[in-house]
């Protein structure tokens, strides 16, 4: 019952945000994590959850790299 | 990626059995095709991950009650419509007069509620860690606004009590695929006990297609350590969002709860705290489970003690038309993606 | 103006909507004799259908129940490969529905048949009590020429399976009304017998087509899976999706596979015509990212196969259930 998704925060103001998902423009709640416009956010049941650090592939695969190794 | 998925496809070490312990990850294994990517002996089972699959039925029967009293009505996400209590889902009490509405969010019922201010509005509160934050942004934003008319029913549950109960009453889990967004809200340290304690790997792994390959290739290297591996670092971290986790400690506090097919596991869920029973629909002590059909494994399903195909009832009584229990209704349910995706 | 008891009497009010309104926006010469039923010259063989439309809201991104009417009814009989040639319209209107939406419905109605090329000969009108709401009933006829065959049974193991366009769209375009979200999706909905047209001329050996509406492509290809008794095989990354409506899924937790659209088409033909097929879905205006999406396999079970991205394989059902969105 996890269904959330990555979009980009449009604007902010108070704890409202509005938050785009390729080009779908949806209201958030904001009150749970401090984010500013340009940042990306999973938001999960109409609330912003966490801000994402940058997503990179081979980081997925270093990480299981290093698993491999350790 | 190519190495990590010949790894998956050739495997041909012991048999292992990996626990997905999150309905969204039930979804996306089907979705993007993980089971015909994997050797046989790799099996992946479903362990009671979605809250609407381990919602006991009495739940549901004071959700019909409450929407058939004149001042009531019902918000709730749309798969709790079609699940049954005892007798009825909320469809059939909308169906028959009752106010039942659907939304996207519950922040939704702030709007609802500060329309209609004579109506009391019940949000059927059900979720995990990742949906408790945002009840208590929804009580919060309530409060600050004066609004008075809403109400929650919670069946809100926490993983680690029933992640310990799976590893002690039915055991054979030989890695735990961690749920990814309860893990954005909690950190991926909620898990470090467990995994000490019985020596069992745990991967937080997100939910595109690769992520799962590799989260579930790592279960597989790690077998037999009991280590806890964030495989989705850019949402999760060691400590998780602790804003969310402050507000979830203001207006909840942890309580007994009903498990369907366990039973009551202690301290297994979330109830509002004393100081917020104004907000509370009467969610304390439901805990009675009767399901409509005797011979529904649901139960033993979603502990990971069956799967699907192992239920008499599977494929012949029990279909997403015909559903006879909450693992058929829940799209996110175990039973309904072996049907959807004829899993074997 | 609204609609009153009195326009749905037969008397005065009615005759007055039926040449104010219909009849100026349909206004054709077999219309306007105003007869019982319209008389038209025939062919040997004819292909007849009806549909009712009742969605909410009545306008929306991209079009309106009007112009969803005219075309939900020429797609029908033009993916039959029939050449659409005459509609009749009935209305169901409740007291309190707008007269000027009314006729600008009627406008739509009239622009799309003229793009059709199909004529609405008859007609009828009644009012019931209720808030406004508007429902529309179309049949259509069109003309089979010689030849032309098309079966959900005649799929074989090597065919090319096509799509005109990307999913979803129209679904979209109502739900995000409907749920609040912004975005610029606009229903696809559209006459497709201009495809059809170019599609026959091309030469291709067509088994099978249908429209993609409720139930989505899922649906339909499982249709011809089960009567052709064989296996199609589809490559996600073949299908077309907007950006859009991929992210509007995403939200709602829905499959672009299940989502309904209102102008676009599933096209089965022998494998060596995919290429001039293809083409001529292309050269219409509404054939933008029609592309190939699989073949009809040699495995012997009728079912719907798809490849993932990551290169897993899962099986396609038919859509069960609402298709509510998912959000737990």
């Amino acid at each position: 019952m996890c269904v959330a998704m990555p979009g980009k925060v449009v604007s902010v103001v108070g704890t409202r945000a509005i938050v785009d998902f390729s080009g779908n423009t949806v209201p958030a709640e904001a009150g749970l994590v401090d984010v500013k416009p340009g940042d990306y956010v999973l938001v999960h049941a109409g609330c912003i959850l966490q801000v994402l650090s940058k997503f990179d592939h081979d980081t997925l695969v270093e990480l299981f790299e290093e698993i491999e190794n350790a | 990626m190519t190495e990590i998925k010949r790894f998956l496809k050739e495997y041909d070490g012991p048999p292992l059995r990996l626990m997905e312990v999150c309905g969204t990850h039930t979804a996306e294994i089907s979705r993007c095709g993980i089971v015909s990517m994997l050797s046989p002996k790799i099996r992946l089972v479903s362990g009671p991950g979605c809250p609407v699959c381990v919602t006991v039925t009495a739940y549901v029967d004071r959700l019909v009650e409450l929407c058939r009293e004149p001042g009531n009505t019902v918000v709730t996400f749309g798969d709790m419509l079609r699940v049954r209590g005892s007798e009825k889902c909320l469809n059939d009490a909308r169906a028959e007069g009752g106010r039942v509405r659907m939304v996207y969010s519950p922040m939704d019922v702030l709007k609802l509620a500060s329309k209609e201010p004579d109506q009391t509005f019940i949000f059927a509160a059900v979720g995990f860690e990742t949906t408790a934050p945002v009840y208590a942004a929804l009580l919060r934003n309530a409060t600050d606004a004066g609004i008075a008319n809403i109400r929650l029913l919670t069946s809100l549950k926490t993983m680690p009590p029933v992640i310990d109960w799976v590893c002690r009453n039915q055991g054979g889990v030989d890695g735990f695929l961690a749920p990814g967004h309860v893990s954005v809200v909690t950190g991926s340290r909620i898990f470090r006990p467990l995994a000490r304690r019985y020596g069992i790997p745990f991967a937080v792994a997100g939910f595109q297609g690769d992520e799962l390959l590799v989260a579930i290739a790592a279960l597989v290297k790690k077998r037999g350590s009991g280590c806890v591996m964030n495989l989705y670092p850019y949402a999760v971290t060691e400590n998780g969002n602790e804003k969310a986790q402050a507000a979830v400690n203001q207006y909840f506090s942890p309580h007994d709860a009903a498990w369907r097919g366990i039973g009551v596991i202690p301290d297994s869920g979330m109830e509002l705290r004393p100081e917020y029973a104004r907000f509370d629909a009467g969610s304390g002590g439901l805990y009675e489970d009767k399901g409509t059909n005797a011979d529904c494994r649901c139960g033993q399903v979603l502990t990971g003690a069956l799967t699907p195909t192992q239920c008499p009832l599977f494929g012949t009584a029990c279909t997403p038309q015909t559903p006879q229990g909450a693992c058929m209704v829940s799209m996110e349910g175990s039973c309904y993606h072996y049907y959807l995706n004829k899993r074997g | 103006m609204k609609i009153t008891m009195a326009h749905g009497s037969g008397g005065k009010a009615t005759s007055e909507l039926i040449s104010n309104l219909f009849a100026k926006n349909f206004g054709n010469p077999v219309l306007l004799r105003m007869e019982d039923s319209a008389i038209v010259p025939g062919a040997e063989k004819i292909a007849v259908t009806t549909d009712s439309f009742v969605v909410t809201p009545l306008f929306f991104q991209g079009g309106d129940i009007g112009r969803l009417a005219v075309c939900g009814t020429v797609n029908d009989l033009a993916v039959s490969g029939a050449v659409p040639k005459y509609l009749t319209c009935g209305f169901i209107l409740e007291e309190g529905a707008d007269t000027e939406e009314l006729d600008r419905i009627a406008a739509s109605m009239a622009e799309t048949a003229k793009e059709a090329g199909v004529t609405i000969v008859a007609g009828d009108t009644k009012v019931i009590e209720g808030r406004g709401g508007v429902y529309i009933n179309t049949a259509g006829v069109g003309f089979l020429p010689e030849g032309v065959s098309y079966s959900a049974a005649a799929c074989r193991p090597g065919d090319a399976v096509l799509l005109s366009g990307n999913l979803g769209d129209h679904h979209a375009a109502i739900l995000s009304g409907r749920m609040g979200i912004e975005n610029t999706i606009q229903s696809d909905c559209a006459p497709l017998n201009g495809m059809m047209e170019a599609l026959k001329k091309s030469g291709a050996r067509i088994r099978a087509v249908r429209d993609v509406t409720r139930g989505g492509l899922a649906t339909i290809l499982n249709e011809f899976a089960a009567a052709s008794r064989c296996c199609i095989g589809l490559s996600e990354e073949a299908i077309p999706v907007s950006e859009q409506v991929r992210g509007f899924c995403g939200i709602l937790g829905l499959d672009p596979l299940y989502m309904g659209n209102e102008g676009k088409l599933a096209a089965v033909v022998a494998k060596e015509d995919a290429e001039k097929a293809l083409s001529a879905i292309r050269s219409d205006r509404y054939g933008e990212n029609a592309a190939v999406i699989g073949t009809v396999t040699e495995e012997k079970r009728a079912a719907v196969l798809l490849k993932t991205p990551i290169g897993g394989t899962r099986i396609v059902t038919e859509l069960y259930g609402e298709g509510l969105p998912r959000i737990c």
